[in-house]
């Protein structure tokens, strides 16, 4: 259904935009549309993998503020310095997703109270050590930010990458198996012999980790660590939107790597329509939260008549 | 050749002793059936030899080997398998992927899919289930598939005992014969089948040796073939029950027509009439999917009468919700208690109360002054009403539920399965409240799937084959009878053909 979304936005998003004297196909404005996605969409597929497995991780956002600040931090304007501003920025992608995962994964704190707790945790350390950017990343990893491959951004290649593993992982190895198996239902799991502790650890290190490689794309494009460049856009609420929207379920156990890709597009698609036609962006928030709730309701009606009637009509 | 020997099992929880000093064998290649009231420990029993729970003392002694369960794993791997109550599958996966749950076929990581699913369509086949694809999504099963499902899965471990708590529950008649079919195959492939049922004819059909359990106590064991049904029950109550069914007054008198459905239909049932009168029991018969629990939703209103009409004491009405339905005083007893008729984390108290608390609530303080006496009235053996729901037993919750219908004066009782998951006593109970209930001028409507309680309890009997109503049959019609109606075939033995 999402599909079906993506194609009227672009239907539609042409003609508005045409009517604003552009091409909604030029390379220049699909650049626009792809680099948008871009941040999102790695968000969004981290946010997935948790919530099929019966999660949710809030702290995304802040672990990719904390990454662009490490990365500047140690590249320091120094060439030589790009691998270990990676490598680090990543290392903490690992370390706080262990973090998350322990608890909630070890010590069985519901999730949505452990992730919220731990991005109060590292926004408080940001906001009390960092006031504005900080570090400068240097030239050539600033290029990775604006690099592009015809219409398409590196980071949206990226994405894309991002997209296929995951894509495979959930559907053709015991892990992705095991995943669904845990978020959809924990005592069946269990049951089966399932060990749920391994599984939820490496979903949230994998998803602090993509929040850390959006981190590393935001800092090659501003050029800059921030202490709020995660938050300001609301990454992960409209991540966590954006997998509902493809047809994850908040309870766990059901999701769809495409059905994400195609909502983040979506909503990247709305965003360039909404900044070409010029429309104010306090109108552009309500138009997106609009969208989103009729998506939602429309979604909630498709799935209570999912079971085919027996008698559609009288008989004569 | 004993296969498994259980020690002095003892178990508590919180203080509370579920399981005293229990020993019993199993020989290999034997169906046991494991029997007993509700509380009696079969649960407790099943859970700690699948390794859920660990005993406070006690040995298991497995093929000669003192075992220890340290989890549902360890158990498996030692080669005992179970089939729990609920059903222990994942919704939205599919069968192939539920069956090979936690040992999927892999290479490096990578699910072998076709494999699997190869392999899963040639196991349900071997083992006589034709009618379910692996690629299904375990939802869109019907509860009995679901169920099969359940068994396969266990089959498939290859085990060496299997436990299965109330395996049929679900099943209509031909699928429980699949299932003894199956049974029968493992016996003579040396498995050996733990069998707790609460359904006594079947226990006496496929188990060779019955264990009784009382009170978390054993009773005795009996070769199934040198006792009989009564002295069974009463080892298990201890108690005899004179009557199992209660008795119907002498001379019946039907009051007027209450009800009455001229080709009602919605999305599952189609051209339904009949009517009922006050004091009657109908019964509605009819293989799993023939439309029985829904012509019951369409009379409450949760999938509403599309077409047709519902007359109420001559009056025709439209019931669009179920709020409706209490409205015109009809009130529902749910096939699943614990998702459609309970609060089970509020009080018994809070429960009893929902429906007048929602209708009526001008009546709510009068009412709960009178609870305790209903619930006495009903036999529930609590005393605390301020318990918890779910802690009470699959009997005493039935209880609850009929008593907070019966706090807004139903004038039509619908019945869905009225004693699944209840013990023996406990069934006696509510069948004496339905006989009370039809006794004081209510009509009820009893869908069940146990057929010698349609028999003992109803008046008349509704068959239903495939969303609509084929046969209307007295309620002293044998079982074959009803099962062929249900069936749609033509009766045999020179009966005239009815029509």
């Amino acid at each position: 259904m999402v599909f079906l979304a993506l194609v009227i936005s672009v239907i539609v998003g042409n003609i508005l935009v045409s009517a604003a004297g552009r091409n909604f196909f030029s390379s220049g404005n699909l650049l626009d549309v792809f680099s948008a996605t871009s941040v999102l969409g790695i968000i969004a597929l981290g946010q997935t993998l948790v919530l099929i497995s019966g999660g949710v991780d809030l702290s995304m956002g802040v672990v990719a503020s904390m990454s662009t600040l490490i990365a500047a931090g140690v590249m320091d304007n120094k060439q030589g310095n790009i691998g270990a501003g990676v490598g680090f920025a990543l290392l903490f992608g690992v370390l706080f997703g262990l973090f998350n995962g322990i608890l909630i994964g070890l010590f069985k704190i519901n999730a949505f109270i452990a992730t919220l707790g731990t991005s109060l945790l590292l926004s408080g350390y940001l906001a009390t050590n960092f006031h504005g950017s900080y570090g400068q990343v240097p030239a050539a990893f600033h290029k990775i930010g604006s690099t592009n491959i015809g219409p398409m951004p590196l980071s949206t290649l990226i994405m894309w990458s991002g997209a296929v593993l995951f894509y495979v992982t959930l559907k053709q190895t015991r892990y992705g198996f095991h995943i669904f198996a845990v978020g959809g239902d924990t005592s069946v799991a269990r049951l089966s012999g399932i060990r749920s502790i391994p599984v939820l650890i490496g979903v949230y290190v994998i998803c602090s980790l993509s929040a850390a490689v959006a981190g590393l794309i935001l800092a090659s494009r501003t050029g800059v660590g921030s202490p709020t460049i995660g938050t300001d856009s609301k990454y992960t609420l409209l991540a966590i939107a954006a997998a509902i929207l493809g047809g994850t379920t908040l309870s766990g156990g059901v999701g769809s790597i495409i059905g994400t890709i195609s909502a983040v597009t979506f909503l990247g698609v709305i965003s360039n329509v909404m900044s070409v036609i010029e429309l104010n962006s306090f109108l552009q928030d309500v138009v997106r939260g609009s969208l989103i709730i009729l998506a939602a309701a429309l979604y909630a009606k498709k799935s209570s008549l999912r079971i085919t009637p027996r008698f559609s009509r009288a008989k004569v | 050749m004993t296969l498994l020997e259980v020690k002095s099992l003892s178990k508590s929880f919180f203080g509370i002793c579920v399981l005293q000093n229990v020993s019993f064998t199993v020989k290999v290649g034997e169906v046991v059936g494991l029997i007993g009231e509700n509380g009696a420990g079969k649960s407790t029993l099943l859970k700690i030899l699948s390794g859920a729970h660990q005993p406070d003392r006690g040995e298991i002694v497995l093929n000669g080997a003192q075992v220890h369960f340290a989890s549902p794993l360890e158990s498996e791997q030692a080669g005992i398998s179970t089939v729990y109550q609920e059903f222990n599958l994942l919704a939205d996966r599919t069968v192939a992927e539920n069956i090979f749950l936690g040992r999927e076929p892999q290479r490096f990581g990578f699910v072998q899919k076709n494999k699997m699913n190869a392999l899963a369509q040639e196991f349900l086949e071997s083992i006589g289930i034709l009618t379910i694809s692996p690629t299904s999504l375990v939802r869109e099963l019907s509860t009995a598939q679901q169920q099969l499902v359940e068994i396969s899965k266990a089959v498939l471990r290859s085990p060496k005992i299997i436990q299965m708590d109330e395996p049929t529950s679900s099943l209509a008649q031909h699928e429980v014969e699949l299932l003894f079919k199956i049974i029968k195959r493992l016996k003579e492939n040396g498995v050996s089948i733990i069998y707790v049922s609460h359904r006594l004819k079947e226990i006496f059909q496929i188990c060779d040796r019955i264990i009784i359990l009382k009170d978390g106590n054993f009773v005795s064991e009996h070769e199934s073939n040198e006792v009989l049904e009564e002295e069974v029950v009463r080892k298990m109550v201890g108690r005899s029950l004179t009557e199992y069914f209660p008795r119907r007054p002498i001379v019946q008198e039907f009051g007027k027509t209450v009800l009455r459905l001229e080709a009602a239909g919605n999305e599952n049932v189609d051209g339904i009439s009949f009517s009922i009168r006050r004091g009657e029991i109908i019964g509605i018969a009819g293989l799993q999917g023939a439309g029985r629990s829904e012509l019951l939703d369409g009379l409450f209103g949760v999938s509403p009468f599309s077409r047709g009409q519902i007359y109420f004491n001559d009056l025709p009405v439209k019931i669009r919700s179920p709020r409706q339905a209490i409205q015109n005083r009809v009130a529902r007893i749910p096939e699943d208690r614990k998702v459609e008729g309970l609060q089970l984390f509020e009080s018994i108290m809070d429960n009893c109360l929902a429906v007048v608390r929602s209708m009526n609530p001008r009546e709510t303080r009068k009412i709960k002054a009178n609870q305790r006496s209903l619930l006495d009235a009903v036999e529930i053996s609590t005393q605390n009403l301020n318990q918890e729901v779910r802690f009470l037993s699959g009997g005493n919750q039935q209880k609850v539920v009929i008593a907070k219908w019966l706090n807004a004066q139903p004038e039509i009782i619908l019945f869905d399965e009225p004693t699944r998951g209840v013990d023996v006593g406990a069934k006696v109970a509510i069948y004496r409240q339905i006989r009370k209930l039809a006794d004081s001028g209510s009509a009820v409507i009893m869908v069940s799937s146990e057929l010698p309680e349609l028999i003992g309890m109803v008046d008349r009997i509704l068959v239903m084959k495939d969303g609509q109503l084929v046969r209307e049959l007295p309620g002293s019609s044998t079982e074959f009878e009803i099962l062929s109606a249900a069936l749609s075939v033509q009766l045999k033995e020179g009966n005239c053909e009815r029509n």
